[in-house]
C-alpha cells in the first residue's frame, strides 16, 4: 500500500511541473501585463518600462521561470504584485474561507445526489424518477451566478432573513452564527451542480448494479431490502467515489462567478482579481496550489478504491 | 394615618424626582450628539476589488485617493470638498501658505503647519517632508519606493530638487517655472518616518500600521474583505474631526452585491449604482447622488491616417452622436452629454465657436464636404473599447449607440472590444504604435482636475508617447504656445483664461468625439446624514454620519 502512495506522489511531481509551465506560458501569451494594471493609465511608457525592469519582468521567460521555480522548491511563492503580500498568506486565508464554502456546499450537494440519484434509480421509469431527473438536470444546467442572483433577490432583497454578501457582519461584529448565516446562500447555489451531477451519476450506478445476477440472487434468497441495498451500493461506490472527489477539487478551487458575487473572499475571488490584476506570482501560486489539492484528492480517492475494490491495488 | 400618607407620597416625590433628573440627565446626554449630527457607522461598499494601498500613495485609481489616501493623509495642499456648488479648489493642508519666488519662478517656499503630529505621535516638520520626497525620488535613499514612485512620477515631473530652509520651512525647484505646482502637491501624501522604521523599513509592514496626519486612522485591516478607518481625535483641523464614529469600507466589484448590500441594509452608501437601478432606490427612500465633476468619456482619435485626418469627417462624428439620448434613456440620467473636454459652466469651457448638438443633417452635410456621400462611399473605421474598467462606465452598451448614431450619417464604426488592461497597454503605446497604427479611435475616460491633466498631457506635442499620453498625436503649435503660457502664468484667472483658448480650439479642431460627462452617481441609505457631493473625484469623509 504505502509504496503504492509513493509511486503515486512521485507520478504527482511531474504533472505539477507541467501544470506550472503552461500556466507560466499561457499567462505571458495573453495580452496586457502586470503593471499595466499597476499603474494609472496615464502613466508615461518610460516609467513603466523602469518598474518592469526593477521587477525582473525584463528577462526572458524562461529565466524568469526558473527564479519563480527556485523561490518555489524553497517554499516561497514570492509576493503578490498587486498587494505586496507573501502570496502563500494570501492563498492560506484565502483557501480558509473557501474550504468552509467546499465543505458545506459539499456536504448539501453530496447527500442531495446519493439521495436523490438512488431514489431515482429504485423508482426507474416512475414519475418520482422524471421528477428526480428534472431536477438533477436543472442543477447541472442553471448558471449558478444566476441562481446566486436570484437567491440574493428572494431570501435577502424581498424578505430579509439571509445577507445577501461577505462573511461576517459589515459593522464588525463576528460569530459563529452570523458565520453561518452568511455561508447558507452560496453553500445552496455552490451546492447546485455537484447535486446534479451526483444524482445522474448515482442513477446511472445503482441502475447498472441493479441489473446484475447477483442482485437477483440475493433477492431470490429472500435477504431484507436494506441488506440488497448495502450490497448495491457498495458496488455502485467506485465511479462515484472519483466524481465526488473531483466535484470536491472544482469547490475547493473556488467558484469565480459564485464568490464574487457574494463577496466571499475565497479563493476562486482572489483567482479573479489576480486575473484582472495580471498578479502573475498570485495567479502561477494559486494555480499550483489547486493542482496539488487536485492531485492529492485524486490520490486520496483512489486510496478509498482500493480499501472498497482490493483489486485495483494489485494492478 | 396621616404620617405613613405624607411619608408615601414623600417617598414618592423623591422617586419621581429621581427619575426625573435621570431622565433629563439622559436626554441632556443625548441632545448634544442630536443637535451636532455625529456617530454611528458609516459602511461603504467600494467599486474596488481590494481595498486600495494604505501606506501612503494609494493605488486603485482615484477611488484609492477618495477612501484612503485622503482621509488617512493630508497633503501640503489640500481639496476642500465641503460645497457641491463650485467645482473645488485647492485649500491650505499642512502647508499653511506658499509662495513662488518673485525674482526665480522656478523657487516655491512653502511654510508648513506648526503642532502637526503623525498618528504615531511624532512631529511633522520639514525633515518629515524631505523624507517623503526622498521617498518617491531618490533612488538609493533606504525609503525609496518604486510602487509609490511609479504610481505618481507623471504628476510630479517638473519638481526638480527640495531642499529644508529651516524646522517648518521647505523650498522646492522646478526643472522650468511653473504655475501647476500647487496641483502637482496635491498628490503627495505625507507619512511617518518614525513609524516606517518601527515597521522594519518595510513598506507592506507599514500598509498594516500606518501613520499619516489625516483625520482617520486605519483601525482594521483585512485584505480583500474590510478596512475599518477611526476619527483621529487630535486632527489639526478641528472642523474636519469625524463625525461618524467608524467607516468601514468593503470591496465589492459586482455591481448587484453592491445593490443588494444596500437594499439589505448591510451598507449605507454604495458607489456606481446600476443606472437601471436609480428609480427603484428612490422609490425605496434611498438618497441618490449625481453631480458633474472632472470626468469625460471619449474617443480618441488616430489623427495621422484617414479618416480622422480629415477635421470635418471628427467634426461630422461629433454633430452625429445623440448625447442627450445617450444620457436619458440608455444610463437613466448619470452622466451628461459632452460637447468638449470640459463641460459647460466649468472655468475653462469658454465660448466655443462650434457647439456640438445632435445635429445627423449637419454631420451628413460635413461628410459631403470631405468627399464621403454616405452611399458609395461611407466611412469605414474602427475603435478599441473595453468590456469594463475604471471610469468606463458602461462600454459595451454605449459604443453600440454611438455605432448606431454614426452609421446613420455614414460613418460605419468596427468596435474591437479588449480587456481593460490590455487597452491600458495600448493605450500608452498610442496610435502610432505598430500595433494601434491601423486602429481608428481608442474609447477611454479621463480626469481633467488639473490643467496638467486635463491639456498639457493629451494635446502638447512635448507629450507624445512614452513620454505622455498625446496617443492621436494632436500636433498644434499654438495650442503649444498657449498651454506654455498658461503654465508660466502665476495669476489664476489669467491663467484660466488662456486655459480656455486652449480648451475652444480643441473643441473646435475635435481631436477627439466628446460624448459624455458621468455625473458620479452614489446611492445611500436615508440614515446617512450630512454628506456632500462635491464637484470632485474626492469626497470629504469627515463630514457624513449615520442616524443610529
Amino acid at each position: 500500500m504505502w509504496s503504492y502512495i509513493l509511486r503515486r506522489l512521485l507520478f504527482g511531481i511531474p504533472t505539477l511541473l507541467g501544470v506550472t509551465i503552461i500556466v507560466f506560458t499561457l499567462l505571458h501569451l495573453a495580452p496586457g501585463d502586470p503593471i499595466s494594471s499597476m499603474l494609472p493609465a496615464d502613466a508615461p511608457l518610460e516609467v513603466v518600462l523602469m518598474i518592469k525592469q526593477q521587477m525582473g519582468f525584463d528577462k526572458p521567460l524562461p529565466v524568469q521561470y526558473w527564479r519563480w521555480l527556485t523561490r518555489v522548491a524553497h517554499g516561497d511563492l514570492g509576493n503578490s504584485l498587486a498587494t505586496r503580500r507573501p502570496v502563500l498568506n494570501e492563498i492560506r486565508a484565502a483557501l480558509g474561507n473557501t474550504f468552509l464554502l467546499a465543505i458545506s456546499a459539499a456536504c448539501i450537494g453530496f447527500t442531495m445526489g446519493v439521495t436523490l440519484g438512488t431514489t431515482a434509480a429504485f423508482f426507474q421509469g416512475r414519475w418520482l424518477d422524471k421528477a428526480v431527473s428534472a431536477v438533477a438536470i436543472a442543477g447541472v444546467s442553471l448558471p449558478h451566478y444566476w441562481v446566486a442572483i436570484l437567491l440574493i433577490i428572494v431570501f435577502s432583497v424581498t424578505l430579509n432573513w439571509l445577507p445577501a454578501m461577505g462573511m461576517q457582519e459589515t459593522s464588525g461584529g463576528s460569530s459563529l452564527w452570523t458565520l453561518l448565516r452568511h455561508m447558507i446562500l452560496p453553500s445552496i447555489a455552490l451546492s447546485l451542480i455537484p447535486m446534479g451531477v451526483i444524482t445522474r451519476m448515482v442513477r446511472t450506478s445503482v441502475l447498472e448494479v441493479l441489473q446484475q445476477d447477483f442482485v437477483l440472487t440475493l433477492r431470490s434468497k429472500g435477504l431484507w431490502a436494506r441488506t440488497v441495498t448495502r450490497h448495491v451500493m457498495k458496488n455502485a461506490a467506485p465511479p462515484v467515489l472519483t466524481l465526488m472527489g473531483l466535484q470536491f477539487g472544482y469547490l475547493l478551487g473556488g467558484s469565480v462567478l459564485v464568490e464574487t458575487v457574494f463577496s466571499w473572499p475565497g479563493s476562486g475571488f482572489l483567482l479573479n482579481l489576480a486575473i484582472f490584476q495580471r498578479d502573475i506570482p498570485m495567479l502561477q501560486g494559486v494555480i499550483l496550489v489547486l493542482a496539488t489539492f487536485f492531485v492529492m484528492l485524486n490520490l486520496l480517492v483512489d486510496i478509498v478504491h482500493s480499501c472498497i475494490d482490493p483489486r485495483i491495488r494489485r494492478t | 394615618m396621616l404620617h405613613t400618607l405624607k411619608h408615601e407620597r414623600s417617598h414618592i416625590v423623591t422617586r419621581l424626582g429621581v427619575v426625573s433628573a435621570g431622565l433629563v440627565a439622559l436626554a441632556l446626554a443625548w441632545t448634544p450628539a442630536l443637535a451636532q449630527g455625529k456617530g454611528g457607522v458609516l459602511r461603504i461598499g467600494m467599486t474596488a476589488a481590494d481595498i486600495p494601498y494604505t501606506g501612503g500613495i494609494p493605488d486603485q485609481g482615484f477611488e484609492g485617493y477618495r477612501f484612503i489616501g485622503f482621509p488617512l493623509y493630508d497633503a501640503l495642499i489640500n481639496w476642500d470638498l465641503s460645497q457641491g456648488e463650485r467645482l473645488a479648489s485647492l485649500v491650505p493642508g499642512l502647508a499653511e501658505s506658499w509662495e513662488v519666488s518673485p525674482a526665480d519662478h522656478t523657487k516655491w517656499i512653502f511654510h508648513l503647519r506648526r503642532g502637526v503630529k503623525f498618528h504615531d505621535g511624532t512631529d511633522f516638520n520639514a525633515d518629515a517632508v524631505l523624507w517623503n520626497w526622498d521617498k518617491l525620488r531618490t533612488k538609493d535613499a533606504p525609503q525609496y519606493d518604486a510602487r509609490q514612485a511609479g504610481l505618481i512620477t507623471p504628476r510630479i515631473s517638473t519638481i526638480q530638487s527640495w531642499r529644508k530652509l529651516d524646522e517648518y520651512t521647505v523650498e522646492f525647484t522646478t526643472m522650468r517655472p511653473t504655475s501647476f505646482v500647487p496641483f502637482q502637491l496635491m498628490y503627495v501624501l505625507y507619512t511617518s518616518p518614525t513609524q516606517w522604521e518601527k515597521a522594519g523599513r518595510d513598506w507592506r509592514a507599514f500598509a498594516n500600521n500606518p501613520a499619516g496626519t489625516g483625520p482617520f486612522k486605519l483601525s482594521r485591516l483585512v485584505p480583500r474583505e474590510r478596512a475599518e478607518l477611526e476619527p483621529n481625535h487630535a486632527y489639526w483641523d478641528t472642523k474636519r474631526v469625524p463625525k461618524a464614529a467608524k467607516v468601514v469600507l468593503l470591496p465589492m466589484p459586482e455591481a448587484t452585491t453592491r445593490l443588494a448590500a444596500l437594499r439589505t441594509g448591510q451598507v449605507d452608501w454604495i458607489e456606481v449604482p446600476p443606472p437601471d437601478a436609480i428609480p427603484s432606490l428612490r422609490q425605496a427612500g434611498m438618497q441618490i447622488f449625481l453631480q458633474s465633476y472632472p470626468h469625460n468619456w471619449t474617443y480618441a482619435l488616430n489623427l495621422s491616417r484617414p479618416p480622422w485626418d480629415n477635421k470635418l469627417v471628427r467634426q461630422a462624428a461629433n454633430y452625429a452622436v445623440d448625447r442627450e439620448g445617450l444620457c436619458k434613456s440608455l444610463l437613466n440620467g448619470t452622466c451628461t452629454p459632452a460637447i468638449g473636454e470640459v463641460y459647460s459652466g466649468h472655468p475653462w469651457f469658454g465660448n466655443p465657436k462650434v457647439r456640438y448638438e445632435y445635429n445627423p443633417a449637419k454631420a451628413k452635410e460635413l461628410l459631403q464636404q470631405a468627399g464621403y456621400d454616405g452611399k458609395d462611399k461611407r466611412v469605414k473605421t474602427s475603435v478599441l473599447i473595453s468590456t469594463s474598467g475604471s471610469g468606463q462606465m458602461l462600454p459595451l452598451p454605449m459604443n453600440e449607440f454611438i455605432q448606431e448614431n454614426l452609421r446613420a450619417v455614414g460613418i460605419d464604426l468596427d468596435l474591437i472590444p479588449i480587456e481593460w488592461n490590455a487597452l491600458t497597454q495600448r493605450f500608452r503605446q498610442g496610435l502610432q504604435h505598430p500595433d494601434n497604427a491601423q486602429l481608428g479611435a481608442m474609447n477611454v475616460s479621463f480626469n481633467f482636475l488639473e490643467p496638467w491633466s486635463a491639456f498639457t498631457r493629451f494635446f502638447h506635442s512635448a507629450s507624445i508617447p512614452p513620454k505622455s499620453v498625446n496617443i492621436m498625436p494632436y500636433l498644434n503649435p499654438e495650442v503649444d504656445r498657449l498651454i506654455e503660457t498658461a503654465e508660466q502664468e502665476f495669476d489664476r484667472s489669467q491663467q484660466d483664461q488662456l486655459l480656455t483658448q486652449v480648451h475652444e480650439r480643441i473643441v473646435e479642431d475635435a481631436p477627439w468625439v466628446f460624448i459624455v460627462h458621468d455625473l458620479n452617481p452614489r446611492a445611500m441609505s436615508p440614515k446617512v446624514k450630512g454628506f456632500v457631493q462635491p464637484q470632485s473625484w474626492f469626497v470629504d469623509l469627515t463630514l457624513p454620519w449615520v442616524e443610529e
